[in-house]
């Protein structure tokens, strides 16, 4: 089994505490960022492989590095917080059991990118999560770590599954309509309020006082050769016991769904969607690909934030495309037409075939559909929603045929 | 100055150019719905997709701006392709009702499903629906689900007239255009929301069901309503006459022009037209209160000028008239030799006026009169027809009740001559007293210049035929001042234009060629 790291103190009901987080270690890779040079600190996350944990795997240190040199205003920091993929629940965690990891990540990040106001931005319905990383912030205040260099901003979000996509967070965290942004320009250039802006993942920012505690060489070596560190997996589906699964980025599918305790149901695996409900589901036969970014790239599918969904062989796909097909088609933040119009067009059809009505040519047409829409919105958010419409159908079309032919 | 290549053209843009424009100076039509000039990018549409050489997939040209060395292809098969998706895309929950649609014939989705769709509809679903013929303020209906959701009212109401009255509600493809709770669409602009909808989602209040956009015909003029002088077309029924109760005039758009009004028009402009077809037009002249043909108006015209000294003899021309009729004026008041001639009335309402466009002078062409040279003390002109000593006076166009001077006074002024002439378009409180009435042709109903308040002299055309026996002022003074004896009969605008810029310093050298559609500073 992987060392803990991230969720080191979570079997500890009092891990949230600045005491206890002081007690196991905590603070002490700030004071020793405190010493660095802010390019030190960008060079060291650069050299540990940490990639973007919230969905798009991006290489955190060259997204750091993006902020302009010569840009002499404010720079923000924002850390997004609005975990909204569905079967993704590792950031509530990280709010709710260690927010002083986040907190101290941020105060190392804002001296990497000369930050002195950072922003949080909680999902609106993680209640509880807000409330305990509030009180944390709170506690840091008054221990001095914030507000002598760093101010945090903790904002809740409404209830938005596009307010997790970074610059229609921004919008949002700005007061307005949280409409994705058009790029360019990009946030690193020109963000929130007009300013620099970062936007990061929780999780990937509380794996930043490790790296710096513990090397970037140590971290690098916990993944694989692109991608380093151990990241949280959320098992949901048809598992024995789902919930959480700290683990390498090096561990196979197979691996992860024997530690979440083998497949549940009538035992027999159908497929998994292995990053959120955005990533292509891999059928029963391709889970021997390890988990980090480049392997399931390479296996057609996307590791996005690492929410595990398993099928077993009594889950009815058509059905649960048209239960994630009324999620896009319900989120979609309606700005750009192709989007606005196809999520919407798409569920019409697949509640349609799942209420027996189909026609020959509906499933050509859906799949027709998602890839002429793909690659042409302003945001991720329908590439992202194309990924099950059109991998459902394609690995799975017997079974909408058969509803079809009724 | 960033060279680029577009569909093999080379072509140098000004820094900051964007490729739709860089496209649009090559005659290469890129289509769009969301971008446009005079407001921010949106990037919504996504119909503006071009090829740009080592770029992986279609970008949108809106958001693009011209690089040096930049290779661009707006007809690659993909291209072509992704137009046709996003077609698809913009109208399957629109509505089929092109044939009770006013915008049908000026639609965008129209015009562009001929030109970039062409596929066959695969939509067999029940479309979205969303509220239909919503009034959105006093000149502005909405229809929801003919909205295409480009953003540009909504960008119009944030960025150029900074009220923001409208914002798009919810998400998804029940998204729609609204008014924020306890708003109304009630700027001073709101009729622009109109030009800009590349749609039928909103229409006119005015305008809408009155004719076809088929049947009208179009004349480039500018707007009469205040000093600004926008630029215009006017757009005039003359095909259904029977459509519309035989209004004439249907509507006044907006014409671009960049040192004016740039693509915008006011609602107090826009809507200002109505005179034009109002049962109040006077239409034949009167003399004693009988019509009269014209021969004999202009004979008594010239007879009761002629008769008076030249000092018991007044002109109060108007603000309103054209360069030609008042250097027409002018002529006749030299040939009288009278020095009682004026043209400023004050309004009793003050006019209101912004940054954006209004001005407070709700004439079109003060400067004019003040270039030609008419500019005398009205008020004493009033005073002296009071005191007896004017005994004829000839009132273009004004009401003087409507004016900041008391009642009494103008009655007596005008009790006190011996005759009042009255030229204008409509009748009023003035012309009600007036013992000769001259009919004459509105802005539409002929040619002429104006000069705005910037001193830019801008022609407009004739759209309609002069309404019963109306002529325009300068062939009325014309003809009084040939009757006269003296020369000034032209047979049209242009000669009297001729005339100006001859004699008159500010307008020298000018020929109605050169003041052109986009008009000419004065000098």
């Amino acid at each position: 089994m992987t060392e803990k790291i991230l969720t080191r103190n979570f079997d500890r009901a009092d891990a949230h505490t600045l005491a206890v987080y002081r007690e196991t270690g905590g603070y002490t890779a700030w004071e020793k960022a405190r010493a660095m040079e802010p390019a030190g600190i960008t060079d060291e996350v650069k050299k540990a492989n940490l990639r973007g944990l919230g969905g798009a795997g991006f290489p955190t240190g060259m997204k750091w590095s993006f902020v302009p040199k010569n840009h002499t205003g404010p720079v923000y920091l924002v850390i997004n917080a609005d975990e909204g993929e569905p079967g993704t629940f590792k950031d509530r965690y990280l709010l709710e059991r260690d927010p002083h990891a986040l907190i101290e990540g941020m105060l190392i990040a804002a001296r990497a990118i000369r930050c002195e106001k950072a922003f949080v931005y909680i999902r609106g319905e993680y209640v509880e999560p807000h409330r305990r990383f509030a009180a944390a912030v709170k506690d840091a205040y008054d221990a001095g770590l914030l507000g002598a260099g760093l101010d945090i901003v903790v904002h809740r979000g409404a209830g938005a599954y596009i307010c997790g996509e970074e610059t229609g967070l921004i919008s949002s965290l700005e007061g307005k309509k949280g409409w994705p942004k058009v790029k360019p320009p990009f946030p690193a250039i020109k963000g929130a309020f007009g300013m620099p802006t970062i936007v990061n993942n929780v999780e990937t920012i509380a794996q930043v006082p490790h790296i710096i505690n513990r090397g970037a060489a140590w971290f690098a070596g916990l993944g694989t050769k692109t991608m380093g560190g151990t990241r949280i997996y959320s098992v949901s589906g048809r598992v024995k016991r789902p919930g959480i699964y700290e683990e390498s980025v090096g561990i196979t599918l197979r691996q992860l769904i024997d530690r979440a305790g083998g497949v549940s149901g009538n035992g027999r695996l159908k497929g998994v969607v292995p990053g959120g409900s955005s990533a292509p589901i891999l059928r029963a036969d391709e889970i021997d690909v390890t988990m980090d970014v480049d392997g399931l790239r390479n296996a057609g599918t996307m590791a996005g934030s690492a929410g595990v969904i398993v099928f077993d062989e009594t889950v009815s796909v058509p059905e649960a495309l048209m239960v994630v097909a009324r999620f896009y088609a319900h989120e979609s933040c309606g700005q750009c037409t192709p989007c606005r119009e196809s999520t919407g067009w798409i569920y019409k059809m697949s509640e349609r075939i799942l209420a027996g009505h189909g026609r020959k040519e509906d499933l050509d047409t859906i799949l027709d559909v998602s890839k002429r829409g793909a690659g042409t919105t302003i945001c991720a958010f329908y590439d992202g929603a194309v990924g099950p419409y059109i991998s459902y159908i394609e690995k799975f079309r017997d079974e909408f045929e058969v509803l079809i032919r009724k | 100055m960033p060279k680029l290549i577009i569909d093999g053209q080379e072509i140098d843009v000004a820094p900051g150019t964007n490729l739709i424009e860089a496209a649009r100076q090559l005659g290469i039509e890129i289509p769009h719905y969301c971008y446009h000039p005079g407001l921010s990018i949106a990037g919504q549409c996504r119909l503006c997709m071009v090829d740009i050489e080592k770029t992986p997939r279609p970008t949108i040209a809106c958001n693009t701006q011209c690089a040096d060395g930049m290779v661009v292809s707006t007809q690659t098969d993909r291209v072509k392709e992704t137009r046709r998706s996003i077609m698809e895309f913009h109208l399957i929950n629109h509505p089929l009702d092109c044939p009770v649609c006013d915008q049908a014939g000026e639609c965008w989705l129209q015009i562009y499903y001929m030109k970039y769709g062409l596929y066959d509809p695969r939509m067999v679903d029940e479309k979205v629906h969303k509220p239909k013929a919503l009034p959105l303020g006093p000149h502005v209906m909405l229809d929801a689900e003919r909205c295409i959701l480009c953003s540009r009212c909504v960008r119009f109401c944030d960025e150029i007239t900074g009220t923001g009255e409208l914002g798009i509600f919810n998400r998804g493809d029940h998204s729609e255009i609204g008014l924020f709770p306890g708003r109304d669409l009630e700027n001073k602009y709101s009729g622009n929301v109109v030009d800009i909808c590349p749609v039928g989602a909103l229409t006119d209040r005015d305008f809408r069901f009155q004719v076809r956009v088929w049947y009208l015909d179009t004349a480039k003029s500018i707007c009469p309503g205040c000093a600004r002088g926008c630029n215009i077309e006017v757009h005039v029924n003359r095909r259904r006459p029977h459509h519309a109760g035989g209004k004439r005039v249907a509507r006044l758009k907006p014409r671009f022009n960049a040192d004016v009004n740039k693509w915008w028009l006011c609602d107090e402009g826009r809507y200002g037209y109505g005179f034009v077809d109002d049962a109040s037009r006077l239409t034949m002249p009167v003399w004693r209160g009988e019509p009269v043909p014209w021969d004999t108006a202009i004979a008594e015209t010239a007879r009761v000028l002629g008769r008076h000294a030249p000092d018991a003899v007044g002109v109060l021309a108007s603000p309103k008239m054209a360069n030609e009729d008042l250097i027409a004026v002018k002529r006749l008041a030299e040939a009288l030799g009278s020095h009682d001639v004026g043209f400023r009335v004050p309004p009793r309402t003050p006019g209101d006026q912004d940054d954006l466009l209004i001005r407070a002078d709700k004439n079109p062409n003060t400067r004019g009169g003040e270039l030609i040279g008419l500019d005398g003390d009205v008020a004493a002109i009033l005073e002296a027809a009071r005191d007896g000593r004017i005994k004829a006076l000839w009132v273009f166009g004004h009401d003087l009740f409507d004016s900041t001077w008391p009642e009494a006074d103008v009655t007596r002024a005008l009790r006190a001559l011996e005759t009042l002439i009255f030229t204008g378009t409509n009748a009023n409180r003035t012309s009600a007293l007036a013992q000769l009435v001259l009919p004459t042709a509105a802005w539409v109903e002929r040619d002429g210049t104006f000069t705005n308040f910037q001193g830019r002299v801008q022609r407009f055309r004739p759209a309609a035929e002069p309404l019963g026996e109306v002529r325009p002022e300068w062939d009325i003074v014309g003809q009084v001042l040939g009757t006269l004896g003296h020369a000034g009969t032209a047979t049209r605008a242009e000669h009297w234009f001729v005339e100006l810029a001859a004699n008159v310093e500010a307008f020298r050298g000018m020929t109605y060629q050169s003041v052109g559609d986009t008009g000419r500073m004065a000098q």
